[in-house]
């Protein structure tokens, strides 16, 4: 029988927010179809590092494992993405996993994203309805208006666009494409967008949309293929024409 | 709401169901702590795909809330209470329209009216839809809601939180629950008026599924341990079209053949000899076609795949076609499961048909509740996947959506309802929380040092196996006894696992090995519902054997005979099996004179045992009939 074809895994640990991280190289068995979470759970099984020592198994989030609930993101080979949908025969091998610093790690791979569904309060990101009770029938949409909505809502809040922006962190305080986009999509809802003046006036506030430098990175992370960036300007021109509203409203 | 005082209730899930529960509750003044494994946008209900049944009649078709009433009684196979059921299907389209009010970017017709597809088990179009992600987009307009609660104060958040169990009051009313952070795996025990659970599917107890990682049924068992009543869990729905995986198996949307996708295989004619396509779903049931319910095209597909043989070989599949369906129509109906296809599998179902086998899915199954959704301890109470309400044997799909949403606005504004009724007793002593608090802390340390051979994640993929083989599409008496002796001896080999992780911080090893113990006792409580039950129904279906039939009184041996023509007992297996050449198995009939009842199960603590008993339900208003999808209901 022919040997067992393996996969080298080069994980970059950390046992706790304060400590300091280190590297443990791992092996996991091929098999077609294979991709990086199925890999985490083979060592689940056997946390044994290639140089024979029985170690703690890898810490990380994973929840759908389907590309949807955006738990699973973490940085494969310099590259921020979700584990679950990273085929090994599509990645460079051996394969370097690492946890997303943009956010603080809790341990491994591991990491605390809530400052994302912070922001997400900042924009005030809902609709404003009366409650869940039955009002009335829902309003009329146009579907090209709300196809676009159906884009943006794919946002999983999983941090690539994050990870990637380097106006996200510790020498800024720009809350991020993800958080800001999620403003344009409620401000397109026919009831949504009776409050677009709020978000506007919540982007034009420190770490808004001034903070953003159009690098660009975020529409190349996203796997959720949004056009962030087109999204961003187009919100950079209704911030714009806010702040102009708001002098001679005044 | 100032003149009433101000009451708490904690709610356990931040899926659907969890979600509208607390927006329900908020809103009549009410505060929520909500407990979730996972940021509630991460929930599993956004892993739902082809949309929500609701009789919004837009289509000239003259649906009725009637008629999905009775497709939902009918495709459950009578198991399911009418009056619940009815409640939910009156309920539906308000609850699309306030899903539309809050922002959830339904798919829509050119008009810009909701747009609705077709979904299996019913002739009308009654589903709406946003693309492939319907899940996911109505669970985002819920968290966004709670969100507003959340900065208003009413609901207070708790992340990265699991469950425990409950504590009860001296009277036994449930007054609280211990839960533990999975970062700092720091143990508290926190205090409320009335408890809800809903906390998702088991789908974990059978390893790989089309299930989350977090739905593990562990908090279910953690209550029915503690003395909650289990309902129907034998029914376990089987989705026909998932495409498997090592890891899990990914769930192909029914909305594909919604949307005119076929299941073939390749065959030789039985005339001309020659190798042709076989849409065996057409042809076996010609008035619903790809649209059977997925009970009935998951034991069809493992017919034609286990007992026929003409699957494509290793691996068993067979093909989801959508290939001939033009592309741009195929993106916006169903772009997101297509990506995903490619995503995973590194082929493009538009242009080459899908591989896929059945998955199990779902359970109709879960904590026995009333109509009001109180379990039978008072001030718990559960909603959701995790209670038992709503589908029968069998669930319809895009049911799911409703019924997670509908049991939310029930469960939510009832629990307050209760929480101000003053009946509850007295409120937890610090001395009882505290004492709650310490048994758990002692039970998770033990578990940290525990230091045997086995590993927890090995013992958990044994214990998929041993369930898929048992108690999956087809169930004989034979194997579900085995399946009841190694899952205790699974139990037994659980005290000898060895942790490598002896740490006290986001130690996930040492919480995976408590929701094991929890996955195997709910596993008894499944197999065993399903070795007393003996007939065939929903999503349950079993073989007769040698010995079933041994035991049978002159006159059920006759009605057999006569019903089954010519057939045989297998001598290895001894299962029953035509003469005919097609060697087809015979299973048991429906009884309804039998087991036209709730299952109920309950833990003897003693012997870890599940002790099963049945219970009368509300099934006046439909009146059962034999299903048969070969033809329309009306025919």
């Amino acid at each position: 029988m022919a040997e067992q074809k393996k996969v080298r895994f080069i994980i970059e640990r950390q046992d706790g927010p304060d400590t300091a991280p280190y590297t443990q190289e791992f092996d996991v068995d091929y098999r077609p179809g294979l991709n990086v979470v199925a890999a985490l759970m083979e060592i689940q099984k056997n946390p044994v590092t290639v140089d024979g020592k029985k170690v703690a198994p890898v810490v990380w989030e994973c929840n759908c494992l389907e590309k949807v609930c955006g738990a699973c993101m973490m940085v494969i080979n310099g590259k921020a993405r979700q584990a679950c949908c990273s085929l090994i025969d599509n990645l460079e091998q051996p394969i370097r996993l690492q946890p997303a610093r943009t956010f603080p790690v809790i341990r491994d791979l591991l990491i605390d994203r809530s400052v994302m569904f912070e922001s997400l309060k900042r924009i005030q990101g809902w609709v404003e309805v009366d409650g869940s009770w039955e009002v009335k029938d829902a309003p009329i949409q146009n579907p090209y208006t709300a196809q676009t909505a159906y884009e943006i809502s794919h946002c999983m809040t999983c941090g690539c666009c994050m990870e990637a922006c380097p106006n996200v962190g510790p020498q800024s305080d720009f809350i991020g494409p993800s958080p800001t986009v999620q403003a344009y999509l409620f401000n397109l809802h026919p009831l949504g967008k009776f409050d677009a003046p709020k978000r506007l006036n919540a982007l034009m506030e420190k770490g808004g949309i001034t903070s953003c430098g159009n690098s660009q990175n975020c529409v190349q992370a996203c796997p959720k293929n949004i056009k962030l960036t087109t999204y961003l300007a187009q919100l950079n021109r209704d911030v714009n024409k806010q702040a102009l509203k708001n002098i001679f409203n005044h | 709401m100032a003149n009433k005082p101000e009451k708490k209730i904690i709610v356990v899930g931040g899926g659907l169901s969890g979600l509208m529960a607390t927006l329900k509750i908020c809103e009549d003044g009410g505060k929520v702590d909500l407990f979730s494994y996972c940021p509630v946008k991460r929930s599993h209900s956004l892993c739902a795909q082809g949309g929500m049944n609701a009789c919004m009649d837009t289509k000239g078709e003259h649906d009725s809330i009637y008629e999905h009433f009775d497709d939902t009684v009918y495709g459950g196979d009578f198991l399911a209470d009418q009056l619940a059921v009815k409640g939910m299907v009156e309920a539906a389209p308000k609850l699309v329209h306030m899903f539309d009010r809050m922002g959830v970017p339904f798919t829509r017709t050119p008009e810009g009216v909701l747009d609705l597809r077709n979904f299996g088990g019913q002739k009308n179009k009654r589903t709406v839809f946003a693309g492939s992600t319907t899940g996911q987009q109505l669970l985002y307009a819920l968290d966004e809601q709670v969100r507003r609660w959340e900065v208003k104060g009413g609901v207070k958040k708790y992340e990265f939180w699991e469950f425990i169990k409950i504590i009860k009051n001296k009277d036994g009313v449930c007054r609280g629950i211990v839960a533990q952070n999975m970062n700092s795996n720091e143990i508290q025990a926190f205090p409320a008026d009335v408890v809800i659970l809903a906390t998702g599917g088991p789908g974990q107890v059978y390893g790989r599924c089309t299930a989350s990682t977090i739905c593990n049924g562990s908090a279910v068992s953690a209550v029915y341990q503690q003395g909650a009543e289990i309902g129907n869990p034998e029914f376990l729905q089987i989705h026909p079209t998932a495409i498997p995986g090592s890891d899990k198996n990914r769930l192909m949307s029914e909305a594909c053949r919604g949307e005119g996708g076929r299941v073939w295989v390749y065959r030789k004619n039985p005339q001309t000899g020659e190798k042709e396509r076989w849409y065996f779903l057409e042809d076996m049931y010609p008035a619903y076609g790809n649209l059977v319910p997925r009970d009935v095209a998951s034991r069809a597909i493992y017919k034609v795949v286990v007992h026929m043989g003409l699957g494509m070989t290793n691996p068993n599949r067979v093909y989801l076609d959508l290939s001939h369906i033009p592309a741009d129509y195929l993106e916006r109906k169903l772009g997101g499961i297509l990506e995903m296809y490619d995503d995973f599998v590194g082929q493009d179902p538009r242009k080459v048909p899908m591989e896929i086998f059945p998955s199990i899915h779902y359970s109709m199954g879960g904590i026995w509740v009333d109509r009001e959704h109180h379990t039978n301890i008072p001030g718990l109470m559960a909603s959701g996947e995790c209670d038992y309400q709503y589908h029968g044997a069998n669930r319809l799909g895009a049911n799911s959506l409703l019924s997670a949403t509908y049991s939310g606005t029930i469960s939510g504004p009832e629990a307050l309802r209760l929480a101000r009724s003053g009946k509850l007793g007295d409120a937890l002593t610090n001395e009882e929380l505290e004492a709650a608090r310490k048994e758990c802390v002692e039970e998770f340390d033990k578990i940290r040092n525990m230091n045997g051979a086995e590993n927890a994640h090995q013992m958990h993929h044994e214990l998929g196996d041993i369930m898929y083989k048992y108690v999956s599409i087809e169930r004989d008496n034979n194997g579900l006894k085995q399946c009841m002796k190694e899952l205790h001896a699974l139990l037994k080999r659980w005290d000898n696992i060895g942790v490598t992780d002896h740490g006290n911080w986001a130690n996930q090893e040492a919480m995976f090995v408590r929701q094991l113990r929890n996955m195997i006792i709910y596993a008894m409580a499944i197999t065993k519902s399903a070795l007393q039950r003996d007939e065939s129904r929903g999503a349950h279906a079993k073989i007769v054997l040698k010995s079933d039939y041994d035991s049978w009184d002159a006159a059920k041996k006759k009605a057999f005979d006569e019903k089954n023509g010519k057939y045989h007992f297998d001598a290895e297996t001894g299962r029953a099996m035509t003469d005919d050449g097609n060697d087809d198995l015979l299973f048991f009939g429906r009884d309804d004179e039998k087991f036209m009842r709730t299952t109920v199960v309950s833990f003897d603590a003693a012997n870890s045992e599940p002790e099963v008993s049945y219970r009368e339900f509300e099934h006046s208003l439909i009146k059962p009939r034999l299903r048969n999808y070969a033809v329309a209901k009306k025919e």
